[in-house]
């Protein structure tokens, strides 16, 4: 059995680094001048993705086989999963419509799915008589499948933004495409603050009043912000700043506020320091690199392509296998879990995505902000439904 | 009906913005779909006349044009959207356990909490403003497929190959090619090799595949109609009932909701956890330590289901007859007849008699005499062969205090006490004991005996959801006609290609309902060794 365990192990870290190398040869595809002469680094780009996506189904195999049911079952599995799919998804566009720069996007997002599934408890976990069914791997793997494609269509969509719009002037666009780069760098900040405090093995521990009880609260970063009438009883941690407000109730809601807060201050720092290297917004500055390569009228259609193929797959696993499921194991359907809400709130917005662009002409700029807001009602129903919105999906 | 009859010769209904047979623009109608000065044309609904850009005066005409409007029902799909996240800030009434929103909310949440109360968002999903959100969004799908369908359908039936000049220059992909080489044989022979359908008329070419996915739009909007009206069924009790049952182990009890006819009695109840000595679970171990409580493996409850076979006899005890033995486990439900049982919730070690014996107050290995409670139906005395004789004064199943009195929570025996009166052999006046779990307090200094516990037994109870629900055909129908709605729809495009014969060469066209630049990629195909150029993408995307 710990063999398996391990062999999995690596080979995710394999998929990973083999990810990573596919990201830089499609970076590479930047530099062939002109369209179509020379496909040699796209071409080497799209072999390594789908060797590392091979390895990644290595790593799941392995997996499964150590745990005896699909590791599929907690945030760190799914994520990882989700990670594949979208790199799955990638590829399929990919033949598709042969747009190299899809990939130099594609996998680095996939890489941060990676990165910060690992921030979350990896070890194999049994599964809890709930979940103990068939439909888990349906519903599962077919949700993510969708959301994955839908993914592609935020990448995309994000490539029509950093192309299309105009850095010659401050407008809403600039600001929000810096945003939606700030969220990027905040995640990054997450991962590198987590893995480093980790590795450092830092702890700090409180006493706090939960529930009217004395618990023991221990942090694994230093405390920015301490838990509601917290004392700290370790020695040599840093003190914190201040207090968690009175409303944030429950053993961890003040320890998730402190990483939150270190995200965000990481995210700040990562942000401003490339910012102020590169002296313009990251968004221009990466606008010249891709306007030679970026056809934008392609690229909006790869991005309504992922929508129209992801949201059917989307509909079936999120919304119909989650239903037949929920009406076995919860004798009903539908139960306005905040999870099912936030299905929900996804598949209506895509619903609106459709009309809009059906029957509205909503192209280009419109729909790739729109695209972009899909992914981040896919990633709040992943990440906020999970860590702070309770429900009966919290496995995590 | 002002009816329009087109200079080919076709007559159209009022409306019509392009004509049914030759595209023709018709003049007097372009502001319809706001093509007046626009180099293109819009093809949305092929220029077909829909009721809700004709008639605007009637009260009728008002309500039609404004749930068929596209706009209209995105903008009830986005308040739907907002409304439900915020119905996700703090969870709903359903799920917080039984106490009173009217206080939970807030003294869990503060000032953010009663807003959310007194707002109505504790319950958002049953509140009558959600149901008329979802119902108009349910009218607007009916109403804007009927305005759409009909003219759209009739359009593309009666469309000819032969089209107006200005309907193939205004198409989005349009190109000219001079030459007197063309091969219309090798292009027709490439089409059809491309699966597309080829019509001709006097020369001039149509060729046209998938056009059934134009219909998958309407296919899904009638499965969503259908799953709404299911959904819908669920208030008539006919089609559905939802009842919930506690069963003691060893209990045979009537099943709610089926009036009378079915009973259950619980065998056994199992909780089962996840062991990390277990070497089966050894696998877990790590996870087993790192969680606080033990990780639940199964629930299960194994039942015998039975039928009332002297059903309606007024009075006289039921006759049962097992129609059912088997077990119900969370993804596993008894199935009988037409209800299912599922397993919800348990209550373990729950008290089912206790034990007690007399002896000296100084002295506890003195035995006077034992006797034995029947928690869930206490006799009023008990008379002992030793002559004493116990009266239970008062029971508590479930004991408290409560300022400062004993009392008692529930009617289950969770934690069961007694006030016991205590007579002695000839003894008139009782000696009063008070008993309970860890509690054995002296009600009087002067008592001779003292009652002890010896023993008990416990018994787990579960807790089973009672289903009968014959909606879930209906419902199941709808999504599954959503699903190949949604599918044809966004898997196929419909695609038509027309070539137009001139007197120096051939004028091409193309239109597809989605993805524009795969059309292109498919002109160019087709075209191979035809001497037909390429036509050119005539949008200017406005970024």
């Amino acid at each position: 059995m710990g063999d398996w365990t391990a062999i999995s192990g690596n080979l995710l870290y394999a998929a990973f680094f083999i990810y990573l190398i596919a990201t830089f040869f499609f970076a590479g595809t930047i530099r062939d001048k002109k369209k179509g002469k020379s496909r040699v680094a796209g071409n080497i780009g799209i072999t390594l993705a789908i060797i590392g996506f091979l390895t990644q189904i290595g790593y799941f195999i392995t997996r499964w086989i150590a745990s005896g049911h699909a590791p599929i079952s907690n945030l760190f599995e799914y994520t990882t999963f989700f990670g594949m799919m979208l790199v799955f998804a990638f590829i399929v566009l990919y033949f598709i419509y042969r747009v190299d720069l899809l990939g130099l996007f594609a996998l680095p997002i996939a890489l941060l799915l990676i990165a910060f599934a690992s921030m979350f408890p990896t070890e194999i976990s049994p599964l809890v008589p709930s979940l103990q069914s068939h439909w888990l791997y349906i519903h599962v793997t077919t949700a993510s499948l969708g959301q994955g494609i839908l993914s592609v269509s935020f990448v995309a969509g994000l490539i029509f933004l950093i192309s299309q719009v105009d850095q010659s002037k401050r407008s809403k666009h600039t600001v929000w495409l810096e945003f939606v780069i700030y969220v990027i760098a905040v995640t990054l900040a997450f991962i590198i603050v987590s893995s480093s405090f980790s590795a450092m093995n830092y702890e700090a521990s409180f006493e706090a009043p939960i529930e009217g009880q004395q618990a023991e609260i221990t942090y694994n970063m230093p405390a920015i912000v301490g838990p509601y009438q917290g004392e700290l009883i370790s020695e040599g941690s840093m003190s914190p700043f201040f207090q968690a407000p009175e409303w944030m109730r429950g053993e961890d809601a003040a320890k998730k506020f402190n990483t939150f807060l270190w995200a965000l201050l990481g995210g700040i720092v990562l942000y401003w320091g490339t910012r102020l290297i590169l002296r313009k917004r990251i968004a221009a500055a990466i606008q010249p690199l891709l306007n030679k390569k970026v056809n934008p009228e392609l690229v909006d259609e790869v991005s309504y392509r992922a929508v129209a193929i992801g949201f059917p797959v989307f509909t079936l696993g999120a919304l119909i296998f989650a239903m037949i499921w929920a009406q076995q194991a919860w004798d009903r359907f539908w139960g306005w879990d905040p999870k099912e809400v936030w299905a929900l709130i996804t598949f209506f917005f895509y619903a609106a995505y459709l009309h809009l662009r059906l029957s509205r002409g909503w192209q280009g700029m419109k729909s790739a902000w729109l695209a972009v807001g899909g992914f981040g009602i896919i990633m709040f129903n992943l990440i906020a439904v999970n860590l702070i919105i309770s429900g009966l999906h919290s496995y995590a | 009906m002002k009816e329009i009859t087109c200079e080919c010769g076709h007559v159209n209904p009022e409306g019509t913005v392009l004509c049914e047979a030759c595209g023709k623009p018709v003049e007097q109608n372009q502001h319809i779909d706001g093509n007046e000065d626009k180099k293109l044309l819009n093809m949305r609904y092929d220029g077909s006349a829909r009721r809700s850009q004709t008639y605007n005066r009637t009260i009728v005409d008002k309500v039609w044009n404004f749930f068929s409007s596209v706009k209209v029902g995105v903008t009830l799909i986005f308040i739907t959207v907002v409304a439900s996240a915020i119905g996700t800030i703090f969870p709903q009434a359903v799920f917080i356990g039984g106490a009173d929103p009217a206080t939970h909310y807030k003294d869990q949440y503060g000032i953010a909490g009663q807003i959310y109360y007194q707002l109505g968002f504790h319950d958002l999903f049953s509140s009558w403003w959600y149901m008329l959100l979802i119902a108009m969004i349910g009218i607007s799908i009916v109403i804007a497929s009927i305005d759409r369908f009909f003219p759209l359908y009739k359009t593309l039936k009666r469309q000819k190959p032969k089209r107006h000049e200005l309907f193939m220059k205004k198409q989005r992909v349009f190109g000219e090619t001079k030459s007197d080489a063309i091969d219309y044989e090798t292009f027709k022979t490439n089409l059809k090799k491309r699966r597309f359908k080829v019509y001709e008329q006097d020369g001039h070419l149509l060729a046209e595949k998938n056009r059934f996915a134009r219909w998958g739009p309407y296919v899904n909007h009638i499965g969503l109609i259908i799953f709404l009206l299911g959904a819908l069924l669920r208030f008539i009790p006919a089609f559905y009932v939802d009842e919930h049952v506690w069963v003691r182990e060893g209990e045979t009890t009537l099943i709610p909701g089926t009036e009378g006819e079915y009973y259950i009695k619980n065998e056994a109840f199992t909780l089962e956890t996840y062991d990390k000595d277990d070497p089966e679970d050894a696998k877990f171990k790590e996870a087993i330590e790192n969680q606080d409580g033990a990780i639940p493996k199964t629930f299960r409850t194994d039942a015998v289901i039975y039928e009332r076979t002297n059903q309606g006899v007024a009075g006289a005890d039921p006759e049962l007859e097992t129609i059912k033995e088997g077990s119900a486990t969370l993804n596993n439900p008894l199935k009988f007849e037409d209800f299912a049982l599922y397993q919800a919730s348990y209550q373990l070690d729950e008290f089912s008699e206790m034990s007690f014996k007399i002896h000296d107050k100084d002295d506890e290995d003195t035995n006077y005499g034992e006797f034995t409670v029947d928690l869930t139906n206490p006799q009023s005395t008990y008379e002992l062969d030793e002559g004493f004789r116990v009266e239970v004064v008062n029971y508590f199943p479930e004991y408290e205090m409560q300022d400062g009195q004993p009392a008692s929570v529930s009617k289950y025996p969770k934690n069961p006490a007694f006030v016991f009166n205590l007579y002695p052999p000839g003894e008139e006046t009782p000696e009063t004991s008070f008993l309970g779990i860890g509690a054995n307090i002296d009600a009087g200094e002067n008592n001779q005996y003292k009652l002890g516990l010896t023993g008990f037994d416990t018994r787990d109870v579960t807790g089973l959801t009672v289903k009968k629900d014959h909606t879930l055909g209906i419902i199941s129908l709808g999504g599954a006609i959503f699903m190949i709605g949604v599918i044809q729809g966004m898997y196929w495009n419909h695609r038509r290609i027309w070539l137009q014969p001139r007197s120096d060469g051939a004028w091409i066209a193309g239109h597809t309902n989605k993805n524009w630049y795969a059309l292109r990629m498919e002109i160019e195909k087709s075209i191979e060794g035809t001497h037909i150029e390429a036509p050119q993408d005539q949008y200017e995307m406005k970024s």
